[in-house]
């Protein structure tokens, strides 16, 4: 008995830490087509968008870094504001998934970039039941 | 070669089918030697499969590009060891390896108990069976390496095509730590199969008391050590090769690794108070399940693609038959589970909760909760899909506010367990074994606090540690003076025998104190620092204790790739440390990918950790980026110490002693040693 209860405690216990700690990291995942259909709900939400970078669109000159992902016609363009160094496979044609937030001018400023060649991992994005 | 190849893949998979049915069929009608020809069967499909990865190496180092898996991850100029590597340096070759593994496995399992168990065997060799078939069945069609490049024409003929040379491997795989970390993880995941086959005869021929239990302590401990083991080189090489600065990222590809290991962990310690109490039937069959599952589960995640990871090497098309697969065996499994749960009934109950059996199942249970909360993080986006229609994620703090507090429990849990006695812990026993590892550790958390730390994880850490510490050396202490006044033997020679008589207790000690160590490495995170810079020649860059000057700057060339490089003075409180020359390579073939080679400083203090991120945009000098991470040496140490631990509760029982450890179970506690002795 005194054993359930204390099991009972511990698991609200974490329940209640994990409970907290995804407030603070859910974040939605996307790909850039979905955002433009879902802006609206997106403000002041954390997101990850998942696209292709265009090729040519880096911009090193400027900072923050700019480039531009796209999926599926549609694309959008981001302002890198992280502090961490860009990996090696973000470059021209990779698959990236960046993750931030809607700034106020309505571009889209990331703190956290992951990319991967695209063609070491051909696989479409999942397809979604749209 | 590659028809050669092919075709024994082929044979394993007939020979598998025969072995799965042939043993069925014989336990069925009690026909010895129908068994014995399924048993002979698994042999040599094992054989087969050994032939199978002998000819896809051979393709390899003869660099066949005619092959697509030889062409997809070798160039000529690669070295003949990562050529081997190769083998699983992509999807298709590494299911090869993984059915070898399985294969393996199967073999020595089978082998091993040729004269035992009879009436049990043949449901575990159909088990391995079914499982080597259904990989193999993977393998041949829907991931075969031998397939070869064909190219189609214009008209919509094919022909075949032969590149002249090959993509080369992944330039960040090729590091030491990686071309061993795949094949230890795959030993680690499959290798839960024997106990899970075990497990499954057991049930099916009701023999469920303690013969299946202990036959299996040594197949849970060994594929424990490696998934382990794997997980840690995994580290290692995302520490050394990826150049974020840390070793650990809650990455699904990662944490789906992790899910296994705490559940093998919780299995572990719960047989335990299966074999000394008869407690815990169900929920070790249980938990063999899961783990096993588990391991097919971590498959699925690196290669379905259906969680987003930046480990996942492939995406392909085996994730359907992975689930279900998956399903079957949890059917099967529940099923016999609940049809057997008369014979799975506890032969004790629990007594109280300041007892041996209740630290154990706390241990269980949070364990659980860990294995929980990775899997429900893990599985958030396709959950939230389902759900609301839009995929989500949750990252590191969701992971970080469950599992360092359960990690601080298990980790106080480590210290009070093995004092508490079974089934019930009288307070003046506790008074006693409690009283120095209290002290020392109040004294380390008056230290600490005074020193100024007041990150209270850290500091919560830390006492812990020092907790554990102070009663692993008290019951080695206690084990060998007793020893050593019952035998008349100094204390040296005491301490070493009283290990060797009591493998498993104090094996698992050494294990415990290993763990402990990795905890003070994972706490030094509590304190990492880093700076980024744009430094010109003679600029100096200042993080702690440490001040980098740039010296140089050169460009060259390499056979395999173009490389730039920074030559940096690393200064410590102002005395010159070492000379750093961190790395930008850019390779040449395949994705022309560049790479980002770390130049670090490692001390048992903390590491010094320099990367060169590129040249300032604006063409004003070159960014660097530095890691002060406190600590980190002690991560892999304690690894050290873990396999050392491991090794120790694997070593084989002498004829005389095992008498012995059969009528203790290698668990007494320290006040029977005289006992023992006599």
């Amino acid at each position: 008995m005194k054993f359930v209860v204390g099991g009972l405690v511990i698991v609200a216990a974490l329940g209640y830490l994990g409970f907290v700690g995804m407030q603070e990291s859910k974040a939605y995942y996307i790909t850039v087509d979905e955002f433009h259909t879902m802006k609206g709900q997106l403000q002041g939400k954390t997101c990850k968008v998942a696209g292709d970078v265009v090729e040519g669109s880096i911009d090193r000159t400027r900072k923050p870094l700019e480039f531009t992902i796209s999926h599926q016609g549609k694309s959008l363009k981001v302002q890198y504001v992280g502090k961490d160094v860009l990996p090696d496979t973000f470059k021209d044609g990779s698959k990236a998934v960046v993750e931030g937030t809607i700034a106020q001018d309505g571009r889209f400023e990331a703190r956290h970039i992951e990319a991967k060649c695209a063609s070491k991992y051909e696989a479409e994005y999942q397809k979604k039941g749209t | 070669m590659s028809e050669f190849g092919n075709f024994c893949l082929l044979l394993a998979f007939c020979l598998a089918l025969y072995g799965l049915f042939a043993s069925l069929i014989g336990a069925a009608a009690r026909q010895h030697r129908i068994v014995r020809s399924a048993e002979r069967a698994a042999l040599g499909a094992g054989v087969s499969i050994a032939l199978a990865v002998g000819s896809l190496i051979y393709l390899l180092l003869t660099s066949d590009f005619s092959v697509a898996h030889v062409a997809s991850t070798t160039n000529r100029d690669l070295p003949a060891y990562y050529k081997i590597a190769a083998l699983w340096g992509g999807h298709d070759g590494s299911m090869v390896l993984w059915c070898f593994v399985t294969a393996l496995f199967s073999c020595i399992a089978i082998y091993q108990n040729r004269y035992r168990y009879r009436d049990m065997m043949p449901y575990v060799v159909a088990v391995l069976m079914a499982n080597l078939a259904f990989f193999l069945c993977l393998n041949l069609f829907f991931a075969n390496p031998f397939n070869q490049l064909v190219q189609v024409n214009a008209d919509g003929t094919m022909e075949k095509f032969l590149p002249r040379d090959g993509r080369g491997l992944n330039p960040s795989l090729q590091y030491w730590a990686m071309v061993i970390h795949p094949p230890i993880l795959y030993h680690g995941f499959i290798g839960f199969v024997v106990p899970f086959a075990f497990a499954i005869a057991a049930l099916v021929t009701r023999q469920l008391g303690d013969a299946w239990i202990r036959t299996i302590r040594r197949w849970t401990l060994v594929p424990w050590l490696l998934l382990g083991v794997g997980l840690i080189l995994g580290g290692k090489w995302a520490y050394v090769e990826l150049g974020w600065g840390g070793y650990w990222g809650w990455d699904p590809v990662e944490n789906s690794s992790l899910m296994p290991w705490l559940t093998a962990t919780a299995f572990l310690h719960s047989v335990i108070v299966q074999e000394r109490k008869g407690m815990l039937k169900v929920w070790n069959v249980l938990l063999i399940t899961i783990t096993f599952l588990l391991g097919i589960f971590g498959t699925f995640i690196t290669r379905s693609g259906i969680v987003g990871s930046v480990h996942a090497f492939a995406e392909s098309s085996l994730g359907p038959f992975l689930v279900g697969y998956m399903s079957v065996m949890l059917c099967i499994s529940l099923y016999l589970i609940l049809d057997r749960l008369p014979y799975l009934k506890s032969e004790h109950k629990l007594d109280s909760v300041v007892s041996r059996e209740s630290a154990f199942l706390f241990n269980n249970l949070v364990l659980l909760i860990a294995c929980f909360s990775i899997f429900w993080g893990v599985m958030f986006p396709v959950f939230s899909e389902w759900v609301r229609g839009t995929k989500m994620t949750v990252g590191p703090p969701f992971f970080n506010n469950v599992n360092i507090p359960i990690g601080l429990f298990l980790l106080f849990l480590t210290g009070v367990g093995p004092l508490f006695a079974w089934r019930k812990t009288s307070l003046e026993s506790l008074k006693k074994a409690f009283v120095w590892p209290v002290a020392f550790s109040l004294v380390a958390a008056v230290a600490l606090v005074a020193a100024g730390m007041r990150s209270f994880y850290a500091v919560m850490s830390f006492t812990l540690c020092v907790f554990v510490v102070a009663t692993i050396v008290q019951e080695f202490y206690k084990g060998a003076s007793v020893r050593s006044r019952n035998t008349g033997e100094g204390m040296g020679a005491a301490l070493v025998n009283l290990t060797l008589r009591n493998k498993r207790r104090y094996g698992g000690y050494i294990v415990h104190f290993g763990v402990v160590v990795i905890f003070v490495g994972l706490t030094g995170n509590a304190f990492n620092q880093e700076a980024m810079q744009t430094l010109q020649r003679g600029q100096s860059l200042e993080l702690g204790r440490y001040s980098l000057k740039l010296m140089d700057y050169a460009e060259g060339d390499d056979p395999n790739y173009a490389w730039a490089r920074l030559t940096l003075e690393a200064y410590q409180d102002g005395k010159l440390l070492k000379v750093m020359r961190p790395e930008k390579r850019a390779y040449k073939f395949g994705d022309q990918q560049t790479t980002t080679e770390v130049e670090l400083h490692s001390t048992p203090r903390e590491d010094l950790y320099v990367i060169y991120v590129g040249p300032a945009n604006d063409g004003s000098g070159h960014e660097v980026k530095v890691f002060v991470n406190p600590l980190v040496f002690w991560v892999w140490a304690g690894t050290i110490v873990l396999i050392l631990g491991t090794f120790v509760t694997l070593l084989p029982d002498r004829k005389g002693a095992f008498a012995t450890q059969q009528a203790t179970l290698g668990e007494a506690p320290v006040l029977d040693e005289p006992a023992q002795i006599k």
